[in-house]
């Protein structure tokens, strides 16, 4: 445990970027000092180990992509990106950045690149897959100016990403020493993406951004947190509407980062939730119209519930039959943006894609069970504001970062700051 | 279409706008399902999600017991920090009047007040209606709320 903590502490260095931090409290992960959430040295070396560093970052769907020139902008941290796919139907990313002066290549959310993208400032130009191509007055006006005979377009141009894709989803890294995204991601995780995803062509029915008023790793833990589930979200309980008996767990993978947290039910169960026995309540409050939740089957699993997190910014969510992915985007210390991607699937029929948007109302910045996690990062973010020295409690259902049956534990808030602190030498 | 009958139009939507305002800035929220027909359409959506006609919005319902829903859910369940909002609305704009109804494209403003007293241009943007008579008045058919901004701040339990 000592020699841990020594080890981690000689990774703790100042670099440019990232100075050096202050000491993680005793307890390992199951404390957690709020400096962590508040300095703009902590959010600088982020910025350096985790986001350029060694790991997979969702970026798009393919189905954004859908023929050669189409592109979407996105961000890894604070870098701005541009996804696109080229002449050979391969997706690229690059740096949405000019290697001239450095300003935004590309200014819209999405579209069609008919030849590649040319820099408003100077006109310096690039391909599909973000290769320099064009340099206005390379050779300068008149036998004037131009660039020197020693300058090389192909020593110019945006850092380039590795992409990898899984069930449909675009992930990519800056570093070439990631770990190849199958074996990132492990078997667990990629079975409980391929559940949901796995064959199926979805179609976009919604996108927004929720914008939360504090840190991005408030968010990742609030969302690995199955504690918080049924005392914050009181929806689902006001109404009595979860009155069957579920089973479930709470899975802890990679190096603790990714995490999945489902709901199960039993065949003979599932087949009761789908008539309307669940909608049934002795509560005072009743659901006026609670065709909401009259799903379909969609899952033979029984599976009712599944979040689903990739360490360290992307989740995939089945809440019944609503599907979304979500992207948690740091815009420093105490803002960040979530980005919601509501999804529909190509074979859905008429019947279904209603109760997808029906359902829709379950998610998102109004959603019935997920508005609350909205602000209440926010609670955090203020509440700490006076006590960066002190550390929050991560002590339910132990110290461990193991999968277990029970949810109420903290096992995969505890892992991903154990991933992360890996990454930032912490 | 007489100019009176259109007249007549504009002014009943402009005195049930009004009256929708009121009745959420005062939190009288309980009075909201009202202002619509059920079967209705109440959708918050942003400008970019209806322009490529996305069908899902941030909020969906298609009934007035889902508007209804919404509210109980409110005051009973959602868990968030006290606020108010302030409706300004500008003048409807008349698209179109026949026997179904009267479509109008209404712009507004939302100001939301935190219970600390900060306060915020939470949403602008503009209301497509379907506005149906009823008697003297007018009810909502249809009524989507496009937003301007592709962003929601923190959450939106309030309808706008």
């Amino acid at each position: 445990m000592r020699a841990r903590g020594e080890e981690r502490n000689e990774m703790n260095v100042a670099t440019e970027a990232s100075p050096i931090l202050p000491a993680w409290p005793d307890g390992g992960v199951t404390r957690v000092p709020y400096w962590i959430f508040q300095r703009d040295d902590v959010y600088a070396r982020e910025q350096e180990r985790v986001f350029q560093g060694k790991s997979w970052f969702y970026l798009c769907l393919e189905a954004d992509l859908p023929e050669a020139g189409s592109f979407r902008t996105t961000f890894v941290g604070d870098t701005p990106v541009v996804v696109v796919r080229d002449n050979d139907g391969e997706i690229c990313a690059f740096e949405n950045r000019c290697a001239h002066r450095g300003a935004l290549l590309c200014l819209d959310e999405d579209g069609k690149a008919k030849q590649g993208f040319t820099c408003v400032y100077h006109g310096w130009s690039y391909d599909l897959k973000g290769n320099l191509n064009g340099v206005a007055f390379l050779k300068g006006l008149k036998g004037q100016g131009g660039m020197p005979s020693t300058f090389k377009m192909a020593d110019h141009g945006p850092r380039k990403l590795r992409i990898a894709t899984i069930f449909g989803l675009v992930f990519g890294t800056f570093s070439d020493e990631t770990p190849p995204l199958d074996d990132w991601l492990g078997e667990t995780i990629i079975s409980r993406i391929a559940r949901v995803l796995e064959g199926r062509k979805p179609v976009v029915l919604a996108r927004y951004t929720q914008t939360l008023p504090n840190n991005w790793k408030l968010y990742m833990e609030n969302v690995k947190d199955s504690y918080h589930a049924s005392i914050l979200h009181l929806f689902f309980t006001t109404f009595e509407l979860n009155r069957l008996n579920y089973k479930g767990g709470l899975i802890v993978e990679g190096g603790g980062g990714h995490h999945v947290s489902f709901n199960q039910l039993d065949r003979a169960q599932l087949d009761k939730a789908y008539s309307d026995q669940n909608l049934r309540s002795d509560s005072n409050y009743k659901l006026k119209d609670p065709s909401m939740l009259q799903g379909f089957n969609e899952f033979p699993d029984g599976i009712t519930l599944q979040i689903l997190t990739v360490f360290p910014t992307f989740v995939l969510q089945q809440i019944q039959n609503s599907v979304a992915v979500r992207q948690i985007v740091p815009r420093g210390p105490e803002r960040s943006d979530l980005n919601w991607t509501i999804l529909g699937f190509e074979d859905d029929t008429p019947e279904q894609r209603l109760v997808r948007v029906k359902q829709a109302n379950l998610v998102g910045a109004a959603g019935f069970i997920s508005m609350e996690d909205g602000c209440v990062g926010g609670f955090v973010q203020r509440g700490v504001a006076g006590a960066p020295h002190l550390p929050s409690v991560l002590e339910m259902g132990g110290s461990s970062t193991q999968s277990s049956e029970s949810r109420v534990s903290e096992a995969a808030i505890r892992g991903f700051w154990q991933q992360y602190r890996d990454l930032m030498g912490l | 279409m007489s100019q009176k009958s259109d007249s007549d139009m504009f002014h009943k939507i402009v005195r049930a706008q009004a009256e929708y305002a009121r009745a959420i800035d005062n939190d009288r929220l309980e009075d909201w399902p009202a202002f619509f027909e059920d079967p209705c359409l109440y959708r918050i959506t942003t400008a970019g999600n209806f322009a490529k006609g996305y069908e899902a919005g941030i909020v969906f319902a298609n009934t007035r017991g889902m508007l209804t829903d919404r509210i109980t859910a409110l005051r009973e369940a959602n868990i968030f920090e006290r606020h108010t909002y302030r409706h300004i609305s500008g003048a409807p704009c008349i698209l179109s009047e026949d026997a179904d109804g009267a479509r109008s494209e209404t712009p507004f403003v939302v100001v939301r007040i935190m219970r600390d007293g900060v306060t915020d241009v939470f949403a602008s943007g503009c209301y497509r209606d379907l506005w149906r008579a009823h008697g003297a008045q007018v009810k909502l058919a249809e009524r989507i709320v496009i937003c301007d901004s592709s962003r929601i701040d923190t959450l939106l339990v309030i309808p706008l």
